[in-house]
């Protein structure tokens, strides 16, 4: 009431500002004439509260069963006991602190709000949110030949799964069957991107070890790779180079020797990161047996990629549902047993060896043929035709600004990105956009998993937890 | 009323004689089970399911149908506003079910999946942020992308984009 009364004073005592600057954004402003039955009555109100961590006096049980780890309700019955920790818990002994979303070892915009007494972790809640950018929304508004350029700025370190997902999504739409040429190419570069990402990963989760000398060599041999993904894209990062129908362009000359070079540096070179972290005591205390796991929880919390691998159960969609033509070439599906943090070290530096032999099978399998499918309704004319004749201009003008119509319908499609399962649901109307675009970051469902892993450990350890689940922002916001 | 529906309404697409393709493509998941459930059947059919192996809930996302209302959907299902589609993954069968649930614009209410799949939780916050459909016995029905202040649920079809206005002399006001 007495803000309501208070309102109009504080107008009239203001100095007049330009109505249009303090105009909300929020979009209800600018709506078109509403379609059926969109009243504003629809949109429930919003009082949920906060989002954030709440002082333990202030929490229900049932609230605080859900921070420490949902997964405790197990099909077995295992209910955990809010107070199963052998300390003293009282509002006067424990604080909340903010960890993030500037916190450098967060690894981009995560908020945590912690609960600790003294050093060791009670209740972790992630807040996410700080990088949400629409990108869901977006997608409704872009073609389909744009939607690539939309997708692969989500997940940022594996820019390329994120167009393979989305490529493959609206291809199973259309129902087009792909070149051989264009699926080992894919192959190729989604690979090479999973061993990129997982070296990113390296130096970053080095960093958390204060292994800084990690850190600058993961860089360094990433850049290598990223070098090459520039000569093929023409950009190190967020590269559009996976398209609906086929790839944007084909690959450069002399192709093979650049990605044999690669090769024959990184693995030698992973010798080294042995040596220099599997090696070392100091890094196997601080990872041995922090942050567990165990396979029940992975699955309950539908967790997937490494952090379900590191329990022990052998999920990769690339061997147990192949797409491209990941039948055809021989690798290993690394698996862990107890679900810590060594382990998860162990499956990603061990997974980017087995990239590098798929990557060597497919320099020799590499077939000739076309780059992108021969269909007139998705692909444009080649750019020499379009100098030459008026159809092949018109068809490329149509392709690009009208875009493509695919089929009414609906598709779930799945892929193993480095971080587990990257999904796409996909519904199209008919038209040219997609109706709905739903992406299933594997970071974002990961994320789950931080309250268990952190819950009873040292706030020390809670930095290496959150590196070793390897959220990137991006995908988690999206 | 449980209706079935293997495989797409476009699954005959794949061309003969590439088998190797439409198999592989199969085996994507591409063309799983489809089930549209009533929601008082939603839980009692999903629980069903994981009791049959479906270890994890993939995914959780939501659809607003609000400008596509003519959609093929099999017989004795009648369309309704929003769309809650749930991916169901069997790791020992290597097999997908989507479960497809209609909900009415006026009463965006459904079940939780929490006490199923607690990994549901981020998912269901997400729907209930971005759709506005509340999951009743969801332990932290709160938003999780926006904050907790914004108004309205953006994905919703009649949610308008918005456009900054521009801060230049004489600049048109939003269009």
């Amino acid at each position: 009431m007495t803000d309501n009364e208070r309102e109009p004073e504080a107008d009239e005592t203001a100095p007049h500002v330009d109505t249009v600057l303090a105009t909300p954004v929020s979009g209800a402003e600018y709506d078109e004439p509403s379609p059926v039955g969109t009243e504003r009555g629809l949109i429930i109100e919003t009082s949920e509260g906060a989002q954030e961590l709440f002082p333990r006096k202030d929490t229900g049980s049932e609230e605080i069963l859900r921070e420490a780890g949902a997964v405790l309700r197990l099909p077995e019955g295992v209910i955990l006991n809010g107070d199963d920790i052998d300390i003293e818990q009282t509002d006067d002994e424990t604080m909340i602190i903010n960890m993030g979303p500037q916190h450098p070892s967060t690894h981009g915009v995560l908020r945590l709000m912690i609960e600790l007494d003294g050093e060791t972790v009670l209740r972790t809640k992630p807040i996410i949110g700080y990088l949400h950018t629409g990108m869901e929304k977006t997608a409704e508004e872009l073609t389909y030949v744009q939607g690539s350029t939309n997708v692969t700025r989500m997940d940022y370190l594996s820019p390329l799964h994120n167009e393979l997902v989305l490529s493959l999504a609206v291809e199973a739409l259309l129902g087009i069957e792909m070149p051989a040429r264009s699926d080992w190419i894919r192959m190729l570069m989604v690979e090479l991107n999973r061993m990129s990402s997982h070296l990113m990963w390296m130096a970053t989760n080095g960093m958390d070890h204060a292994s800084t000398s990690m850190m600058i060599y993961g860089f360094r041999e990433r850049e290598m790779i990223l070098a090459f993904f520039e000569k093929t894209t023409g950009l190190r990062m967020n590269h559009n180079f996976i398209r609906p129908g086929g790839t944007a362009a084909d690959l450069p000359d002399g192709w093979e020797d650049d990605v044999t070079i690669i090769c024959d540096t990184v693995l030698p070179r992973l010798d080294e990161y042995d040596e220099l972290l599997t090696g070392q005591p100091l890094f196997r205390q601080r990872s041995e047996g922090i942050g567990n796991l165990s396979a029940e929880e992975a699955l309950a919390l539908a967790l997937t990629g490494p952090l379900l691998r590191s329990t022990g159960v052998p999920w990769d969609l690339r061997r147990a549902m192949p797409y491209l033509r990941y039948d055809e070439v021989e690798f290993d599906v690394i698996v862990g047993t107890f679900g810590d943090n060594f382990d998860r070290y162990s499956i990603r530096l061990n997974e980017i060896r087995e990239s590098i032999r798929i990557v060597r099978q497919i320099v020799e399998k590499m077939p000739a043929g076309d780059y992108r499918v021969q269909d007139k309704k998705v692909t444009p004319p080649p750019r020499g035709r379009i100098d030459e004749s008026m159809e092949a201009l018109i068809h490329h003008f149509k392709v690009f600004t009208e875009g493509f119509r695919v089929p009414e319908g609906e598709v779930y499609v799945a892929i193993e990105s480095p971080r587990g399962e990257l999904g796409c649901y996909l519904v199209s109307d008919g038209s040219p956009k997609p109706y709905r675009m739903h992406i299933r970051g594997p970071s974002f469902v990961n994320l789950q998993a931080l309250p268990l892993m952190m819950r009873g450990g040292l706030l020390a350890d809670a930095v290496v937890a959150c590196s070793s689940v390897d959220p990137v922002m991006g995908e988690v916001d999206r | 009323m449980t209706t079935t529906v293997e495989g797409e309404p476009n699954s005959d697409a794949p061309a003969p004689g590439a088998a190797g393709g439409s198999s592989a493509r199969r085996r994507l998941g591409v063309a799983p089970e489809v089930l549209f459930v009533t929601r008082e059947q939603y839980v009692s059919v999903i629980g069903g399911l994981r009791d049959d192996g479906f270890e994890m809930c993939a995914d959780l996302c939501g659809v607003d149908y609000l400008t596509h209302p003519g959609r093929t959907l099999p017989d004795g299902v009648a369309p309704e506003r929003f769309e809650v589609v749930v991916n169901l993954l069997s790791l020992s069968q290597s097999r997908r079910v989507r479960i497809r649930v209609q909900i009415p614009a006026e009463d965006a209410v459904l079940d939780t999946l929490f006490a199923l799949y607690p990994g549901t939780e981020a998912m269901e916050r997400e729907v209930y942020d971005l759709f506005g459909v509340v999951f009743t016995g969801h332990p932290d029905m709160t938003r999780i992308l926006l904050p907790e202040e914004w108004e309205g649920h953006p994905l919703r079809k009649d949610y308008g984009i918005g456009r900054v206005p521009v801060q230049f002399k004489g600049a048109p006001g939003p269009r």
